[in-house]
């Protein structure tokens, strides 16, 4: 292994040619220079009478200035919300809420390479991502929670399901347009009404959004929207809701939870991971390469069930690691609006500087860095797609969430060591096993304390395909039959949470 | 190239020392990621450098019962002058035909510099005794051919019987000493990317000095997809032992726009060396013309018709 | 089709849909209903349309769940804009909304029938063991003979949801609203051959359809005939037989178009 390590430059002769710039226009995005509110579906200013700067983190520049939405601008929301209840929404046919959500789910695919363009603007994920991943997905969730919408008596029989009132959904900032479609639609299909607060750095498609409301003709306080920090989460959770659903970082999850205990508020959680991506020696091996690099610089790694750690069979690993570190340096980061760029730009300044802290704790720790000659932009937030090896389990980049495009790899020589070690983390949200052999794709899967597991693929997500996390990666389940139940009362069993 | 022992019947491969591991391949995966790189973009200085480099990379080809002398003169010197309005063009790699007109062609393309590539071995089926196979190629080298396209015999490899299909390349590729062999896997036949991986291994285990995905004669062809899946075979070989072996796709690629999504495959799968004629090439008829529209499109910036180009 | 302020107006042609297209019946027959000439099909074009769904079939049923049910909802959306002109032929608008409404209604099942109708199933032995719907194939599908419009896509949307392609004998007595469906579906993104419908007299068509040995199911909901014949025809390529409603929504209503399979693999390392 130390031998390979010192193989030297993987990377390519230089190129008789380049990839040309493949810029999607901003043009198609109309910006304001400040917004408002949205609370009984209009736009209005904060009673707080703050605002903060929203920016594009792949060039540091401003786009819009932002509300910062204070206790008494929760409050009136959660009242609006209420109203929406009680005066309409929740005695509206069933089949009336359902072709609501058909309208806004054809509407988002019609606007849909202005949301991506935005999307990318405002996050710095790649527009390839943005356009052909995140936009499809929103989309498809609305239609298929329409689906549900008049059906609930189908998916939960014998158990007379009812609207729980209204949702407070606080949502992160790696897939901003694509989260608010998993918490609005299933929400909105079991007949509730909404309070959604986007993550402080990425209001700007939940913004756009409510014009999509607008053109739905969506009745007044169903959904509201509130900008604003973590304060503004805070406001929300302490409201007058019926339940609370949050998806962000198991810290401020369990701080959440602290917080509603003995409330008798609903709550799901989706929080961080450490996924293990597991590598057998019989697996398709060019293929898998391709499902590790997919697994963890996607979205820049941004993504909670990402393939942070690599457990690699020590009878593939050479080849494998060849493999991995030659297919890094024809990663393009860049531009996100580029549509050849593959990386992205880190979401804020924060993001960066965290994610720098813990390369460097490997670095200290003993862990072999390796990282492909990459040109980086002069502004922006910035990182190089990284890979550690001879990591330890017990070190930093082993055990703590990184969010960012570090790779850590371990080594295992049987499934029984492979398991051992996946499962040895607080969290499980995900896993990914890679081999040809399905009896041991099966035992694997049955052994893996994850809520999702990738069998030969890597994040991929449907509407129809439950999503969420045992241990401390969270409770309940986001898409899919079972997304239904925690925006449901029933008679009978009440679970708290989940 | 080493000679490589008979093998007794009922082993596989390999006898070459380290050969890459068979594996398999996943076929959604290779799928998505040729989709993926079919999207890039590239300058615009790089794709006409791409359209110049595909004619030079391109086996003119022609394998009809009906070819006649007069049929493959004219084809011969289309390939030595694409382009009689546009003296730049350069001269595509070789021209590709049957045994009776390999006579034929060599006058034709005479010094050139243009390559007289023959079929042999029962092309397209292979479906024939392997002494009269082996005596094919032997014979078409003696006619003047500079290249050799030989089929695998599909039958026997579906059948399971690899050492027959090996043992036969290894024949074929002594009775044509050093003359450069491509091999034709003809994967439109072999039913998965696994098969297709194991049979480019083989043949170049075998001694192939290309491998090349089809006869023409078939409908489903050279895809993107399978192309990739032979690149990375080929890849691995060049990891594991140090050889270059080439590739030729044919038939599938019928436009300029496919050529050079196939040559970004190939740069990002093997990189800027194989980037030349002797590594690579296009087994085609009618890509010619359309790549000839581009490049004058490129040149003069207007889209073209397909009147100014000649056929034939 | 009234004259309109002293214009004459251009009287439509009703032909039948097969494979996508609209022909005349080869038997060149016509007979008259709801005041039209309208197409009197024959055994040959059951014949047509038989073949032309099962070609169609595999590519309906090979299409994401999600896509067939964006193609329903597209029928809906083609369906409403027609509001009008399908009241004023039905007679009735408040048929043609609840027929709007159902294909809304069906098109939200595509994606949802594997959850309620199949399973995973928890077998005593180290197997995974999960079961799943799939289309029958092709559905032979004799109409009720009213309301014109709500009973034929009571019918039909549960047969399609599933990915199943249909041979539709619409209502003998006021089969204008069918053909006018047809229009519509042609321009709702369906393809070619999945929904092939045939005017014409039950009597000479139901029997042809229940006796084709490449139709796998046959809906006698409609059936306006002797149905214990038609079920003895049927049991030659043991058809399944369905019986559903013309009124209700349901999606029992689609199971009964849908096969179960169910598949092993063993768990080992």
């Amino acid at each position: 292994m130390a031998e390979l390590e010192q193989r030297g430059d993987l990377t390519p002769a230089p190129s008789a040619w380049e990839y040309a710039e493949a810029p999607e226009s901003r043009d198609i995005v109309k910006l304001e220079e400040r917004y408002g509110l949205f609370v009984g579906g209009e736009f209005v200013e904060p009673a707080s009478g703050e605002y903060y700067e929203t920016i594009d983190p792949a060039s540091e520049e401003p786009l819009a200035e932002i509300p910062q939405a204070g206790p008494e601008d929760v409050a009136l929301a959660v009242e609006a919300a209420r109203d929406g209840f009680a005066n309409g929404w929740s005695a509206a046919a069933p089949a009336e809420r359902a072709k609501y959500l058909y309208r806004i789910a054809r509407i988002l695919q019609e606007r849909s390479r202005e949301f991506a363009v935005l999307e990318s603007l405002n996050g710095g994920k790649p527009i390839r991502e943005s356009r052909d991943v995140d936009l499809p997905l929103a989309a498809a969730h609305f239609f298929y929670y329409a689906g549900w919408a008049d059906k609930l008596e189908y998916a939960f029989p014998h158990r007379r399901p009812k609207p729980l009132g209204v949702a407070g959904q606080i949502i992160p900032w790696n897939f901003p347009l694509l989260m608010l479609a998993w918490k609005i639609a299933p929400a909105l299909a079991a007949g509730n009404t909404v309070v959604l607060k986007p993550a402080e750095t990425t209001p700007l498609s939940a913004l756009l959004f409510c014009d999509v409301l607008r053109q739905a003709e969506l009745p007044p306080g169903v959904v509201n929207i509130v900008t604003g920090d973590g304060r503004t989460g805070a406001a929300l959770v302490k409201g007058d809701v019926d339940k609370i659903a949050f998806t962000g970082s198991t810290e401020v999850g369990k701080a959440i939870q602290r917080e509603l205990a003995g409330t008798g508020k609903k709550l799901t959680l989706e929080l961080g991971g450490k996924a293990a991506n597991i590598i057998f020696d019989d697996c398709a091996l060019d293929q898998a390469v391709e499902g590790i690099v997919n697994g963890i610089y996607f979205n820049q790694g941004h993504v909670c069930c990402a393939g942070s750690r690599l457990l690699v069979q020590e009878s593939i690993y050479e080849p494998l690691i060849e493999k991995l570190k030659r297919r890094l340096t024809t990663l393009r980061v860049g531009d996100p609006l580029d549509k050849n760029t593959d990386v992205g730009a880190i979401n804020s300044r924060q993001q960066l500087e965290k994610i720098e802290e813990l390369v460097a704790a490997g670095k200290e720790e003993g862990a072999e860095i390796y990282q492909p000659p990459c040109r980086l932009p002069e502004k922006g937030y910035w990182f190089v797609p990284t890979v550690f090896t001879n990591v330890a389990q017990s070190y930093r980049i082993a055990q703590e969430e990184i969010f960012g495009p570090v790779l850590s790899v371990l080594t295992f020589r049987t499934p029984d060591e492979a398991v051992e070690k996946a499962n040895n983390t607080p969290y499980g949200l995900s896993a990914g096993v890679w081999t040809e052999k399905g009896s041991r794709i099966l035992w694997m899967a049955e052994r893996l304390e994850a809520g999702v597991i990738w069998a030969n693929t890597y994040n991929r997500f449907d509407p129809a395909s439950p999503f969420g996390g045992y241990k401390e990666s969270g409770f309940g389940r986001e898409g899919g039959r079972h997304g239904l139940e925690p925006y449901l009362a029933f008679d009978g069993v009440e679970a708290s949470g989940g | 190239m080493a000679q490589a022992p008979a093998l007794p019947t009922g082993f596989e491969l390999p006898l070459e020392p380290r050969l890459p591991r068979i594996g398999s391949v996943d076929q959604v995966a290779v799928e998505a990621r040729a989709t993926d790189l079919s999207r890039r973009s590239i300058k615009r200085e790089s794709k006409v450098f791409a359209l110049d480099l595909a004619v030079r990379m391109m086996d003119l080809t022609t394998l009809e019962g009906d070819d006649t002398p007069g049929k493959v003169a004219a084809l011969a010197s289309k390939a030595v002058r694409p382009d009689p309005a546009d003296a730049s063009v350069p001269s595509v790699a070789a021209v590709c035909v049957y045994p009776n007109l390999v006579q034929t062609a060599r006058e034709r393309v005479g010094d050139s510099g243009v390559k007289v590539a023959s079929v042999a071995t029962a092309f397209p089926s292979g479906q024939s005794p392997t002494d009269l196979k082996v005596a094919e190629a032997r014979r078409v080298v003696e006619l003047g051919a500079d290249e050799v396209d030989m089929v695998i015999d599909r039958g026997s490899f579906l059948a399971g019987r690899y050492a027959k299909v090996y043992d036969e390349i290894v024949q074929v590729k002594e009775a044509v000493g050093d003359t450069h062999l491509k091999v034709i896997l003809e994967v439109g036949e072999l039913g998965t990317y696994d098969n297709v991986r194991r049979a480019s291994l083989l043949a170049i285990a075998a001694g192939a000095d290309f491998i090349k995905t089809s006869t023409g004669k078939l409908s489903s062809s050279a895809t993107l997809p399978v192309t990739l899946v032979m690149l990375e075979a080929i890849r691995d070989v060049f990891e594991e032992t140090g050889r270059r072996v080439g590739m030729k796709p044919a038939g599938g690629i019928r436009n300029a726009k496919q050529a050079v999504q196939t040559l970004v495959v190939v740069h990002e799968t093997l990189g800027v060396e194989w980037l030349t004629p002797d590594l690579f090439r296009f087994g085609a008829s009618s890509l010619l013309n359309d790549v000839l529209m581009q490049i004058r499109k490129e040149k003069t910036g207007r889209y073209q018709s397909p009147d100014y180009f000649t056929i034939d | 089709m009234a004259e309109r302020g002293g214009r004459l107006s251009v009287k439509k042609t009703y032909k039948l849909y097969i494979g996508g297209e609209f022909p005349r019946s080869e038997s060149g027959r016509t007979y008259e209903a709801e005041g039209q000439n309208v197409a009197r099909a024959s055994r040959k074009d059951v014949r047509d349309a038989v073949r032309a769904a099962r070609a169609a079939q595999p590519k309906w049923a090979g299409m994401t769940a999600y896509n067939r049910g964006q193609v329903l909802y597209r029928v809906a959306e083609m369906l409403e804009y027609r509001t009008r002109e399908f009241a004023e032929l039905t007679g009735d608008e408040a048929e043609v909304n609840a027929a709007v409404d159902r294909f809304v209604w069906y098109a939200g099942w595509a994606d949802k029938l594997a959850q309620v109708i199949g399973s995973a199933n928890a077998v005593a032995g180290p197997y995974f063991n999960f079961t799943v719907p799939e289309p029958t194939g092709v559905v032979g599908v004799l109409v009720p003979e009213e309301p014109p419009l709500l009973a034929l896509v009571s019918r039909l949307a549960p047969v399609l949801v599933g990915g199943n392609a249909a041979v539709v004998v619409a209502s003998e007595s006021r089969p204008l609203a069918a053909i006018e469906l047809a229009e519509v579906l042609a321009t709702s993104d369906v393809p070619g051959g999945v929904v092939n419908l045939l005017t014409g007299h039950h009597s000479e068509l139901a029997p042809v359809l229940a006796a084709h040995m490449d139709v796998n199911a046959l809906d006698v909901t409609g059936s306006n005939g002797d149905v214990a014949e038609l079920e003895r025809l049927a049991a030659d390529n043991v058809k399944r037989i369905v019986r559903g409603s013309a009124q209700d929504q349901s999606p029992w209503e689609i199971a009964g178009f849908l096969e179960l399979k169910t598949v092993w693999h063993p768990m080992g390392v």
